[in-house]
């Protein structure tokens, strides 16, 4: 799989659902509408700054809070490259895989706004300038739902959906 | 195994499972709710003809009750035509009621049942003895094609409550003291189960409170061992059919904790995080804008007796709006039956459609940059309920009600009971 690499945009810890995506845009069901709300709550620059390709890192918990689809719709849509956190909240990093989107669980990560980063998915390892951290490579089963770019091709591939 | 543990073998058809083991699981029951179109256009892009069994599947419209805007209101429509299409009975529209209090008191939630909704809070229904659990939209179009969904076999924290709670300390006091105590990541990927004395103790309404909230530490699911209360609630409610499993006495919990209530003072989990805990008195005095007694955690028939004890002949502060929506519609009867409307108008509150109201900001009560909000939701998120300037204190009913009166953060005369 190819190494995902862009600068990193910079979070805290519990960084929840109705900051990432609120509650009034939810009435959206536009997936490039929604993307222009990604990270509303806690950045209001966020879609300004955002290139494809870049990295969102969060500290512990990201994704808390409701169970709401648009809060990966809108990263996915934001064409960022994957999200790293100390920990992810269940619900948050279920959408994330079944919507293709890369979510790594890094404890230790030391990183400031905009530096560059790069995650090699198959060896399990993230690259920081000279410093680089592992991470427990995701299972044979997430990786195929990430490479084919979400379940809905993996479904349709293994179910012959066309 | 754990009674969560055995259901999931059950329902995988499996004799044992371990934790850590990811399962596929047959769903009893599933509830999509209507802020998720998405999940019916996903269940399009996933090619789906025809939903695996109909009557398996709810929809509650209780997010937007009734509709603010055009969109919602066609996101509604299309919704409708699905269910209608689909052969889909069960269609709980405006007013009806939150998806979580709704499906109990239709006697759809049963003990040893695998029940998914497209919402957090799905956690609320361990308080029955069933495995309940929260999922996105795209994982909610796949049950609805297949009817199975994998789940990862979760750790388990055993939590004991002891004690007798005192007057006016409610299930959200013991709740909020807790999540303070164990942290907003406390249950990530985990589930939680209950036990003890004031558990026990506690009416259902109120033991749904604890199960509710566990979302907010992250829990995957809840349980608590139903007991004769819950049975006679199911009875009321017409659940038959069901399985309780009893967990083995072997079983190793991930981790246990123990809390004793006794001494438990009425507490607030303070702007913009609900671990952020403290006693009410640490903020006592606050100016409140908005008090808000509703939502799937604060809105039920206990809750509003319990506002309506504390308001009689008493009058909301000038300057304080004081909205108070049932959770359901069924509550709501029973509200103005028993004299709980008559006594909270007359008082000065204002009461809008059984659903969410202003829980998550779209309606109803929505709050503007600077105000300050006593809620009994279960979030107090930066801009959960409308402008991210807004500040969200989430308290027990006892405690909105007596901060309504005095139009700052107030607690109700709590004693040890006698
Ligand atoms: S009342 Fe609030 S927390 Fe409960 S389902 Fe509605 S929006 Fe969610």
């Amino acid at each position: 799989m190819k190494i995902l690499s862009g600068k990193a945009l910079v979070f805290g810890d519990n960084i929840d659902t109705d900051q990432i995506y609120p509650g009034r845009y939810i009435e959206l069901t536009d997936h490039a509408e929604i993307a222009e709300h990604a990270m509303e709550g806690v950045d209001p620059h966020f879609v300004e700054k955002v290139r494809s390709g870049d990295i969102v890192v969060g500290g512990k918990n990201f994704g808390c809070g409701s169970s709401r689809e648009h809060a990966v719709i809108c990263l996915k849509n934001s064409n960022i490259g994957g999200i790293i956190a100390k920990s992810f909240a269940r619900i948050f990093y279920r959408n994330c895989i079944n919507l293709g989107l890369p979510a790594i669980e890094v404890k230790n990560l030391e990183i400031s706004e905009g530096e560059s980063i790069s995650i090699d998915l198959d060896k399990g390892k993230v690259f920081v300038g000279s410093r680089e951290y592992a991470f427990a490579p995701l299972p044979e089963y997430v990786l195929e739902i990430i490479r084919v770019d979400g379940i809905f091709n993996y479904y349709a591939k293994n179910n012959g959906v066309k | 195994m754990h009674a969560l543990e055995k259901m999931l073998a059950r329902a995988s058809g499996r004799d044992v499972v371990e934790t850590g083991e990811i399962v596929r699981a047959n769903i009893d029951l599933v509830e999509v709710n209507d802020l998720y179109l998405q999940v019916v256009k996903s269940y399009w892009d996933l090619n789906g003809k025809k939903v695996w069994d109909p009557d398996k599947v709810t929809f509650v419209f209780d997010h937007y009750a009734p509709c603010p805007s055009m969109k919602t209101a066609d996101n509604h429509k299309i919704m409708r035509k699905f269910c209608s299409e689909q052969g889909i009975e069960k269609l709980f529209d405006v007013g009806d009621g939150i998806c979580h209090q709704v499906l109990v008191e239709e006697g759809l939630v049963k003990p040893g049942n695998i029940i998914v909704e497209t919402d957090s809070h799905t956690t609320t229904l361990g308080a029955f003895g069933a495995f309940g659990t929260g999922v996105g939209s795209t994982d909610m179009a796949m049950i609805l094609l297949e009817g199975k969904l994998w789940f990862k076999v979760p750790e388990i924290i055993k939590v004991e409550i002891n004690g007798k709670l005192r007057s006016n300390v409610m299930a959200k006091d013991v709740i909020l003291h807790i999540i303070g105590k164990l942290g907003q990541d406390a249950a990530v990927y985990k589930a939680i189960e209950f036990t003890g004395s004031t558990v026990r103790d506690m009416e259902i309404d109120e033991r749904m409170v604890l199960c509710n909230m566990c979302v907010e530490m992250g829990a995957k699911a809840t349980y608590i061992q139903p007991d004769q209360k819950t049975l006679r609630f199911l009875k009321d409610h017409g659940a038959v059919d069901f399985t309780i499993f009893e967990t083995d006495e072997d079983f190793a919990y991930a981790q246990s904790y123990s809390f004793d209530v006794s001494e438990l003072v009425p507490q607030v989990a303070r702007p913009h995080s609900v671990d952020n805990v403290d006693d009410l008195a640490s903020v006592a005095g606050e100016k409140i804008d908005q008090v808000f007694i509703g939502t799937c955690t604060g809105g039920r028939l206990n809750d509003i007796s319990t506002a309506a004890k504390i308001l009689e002949n008493k009058q909301v502060a000038q300057g304080t709006r004081f909205i108070v929506i049932p959770a359901s519609k069924s509550i709501l009867k029973q509200s103005v039956e028993r004299g709980y409307f008559q006594t909270l108008m007359e008082s000065g509150a204002v009461f809008a459609t059984p659903g969410c109201g202003p829980c998550l900001g779209v309606h109803q009560g929505v709050i503007a940059s600077g105000e300050s909000c006593a809620s009994t939701s279960s979030r107090n998120f930066p801009g959960r309920m409308g402008s991210p300037k807004g500040n969200i204190f989430i308290v027990s009913p006892a405690t909105a009600s007596a901060t309504a009166i005095a139009g700052k953060l107030a607690s109700a005369p709590c004693q040890e009971e006698g």
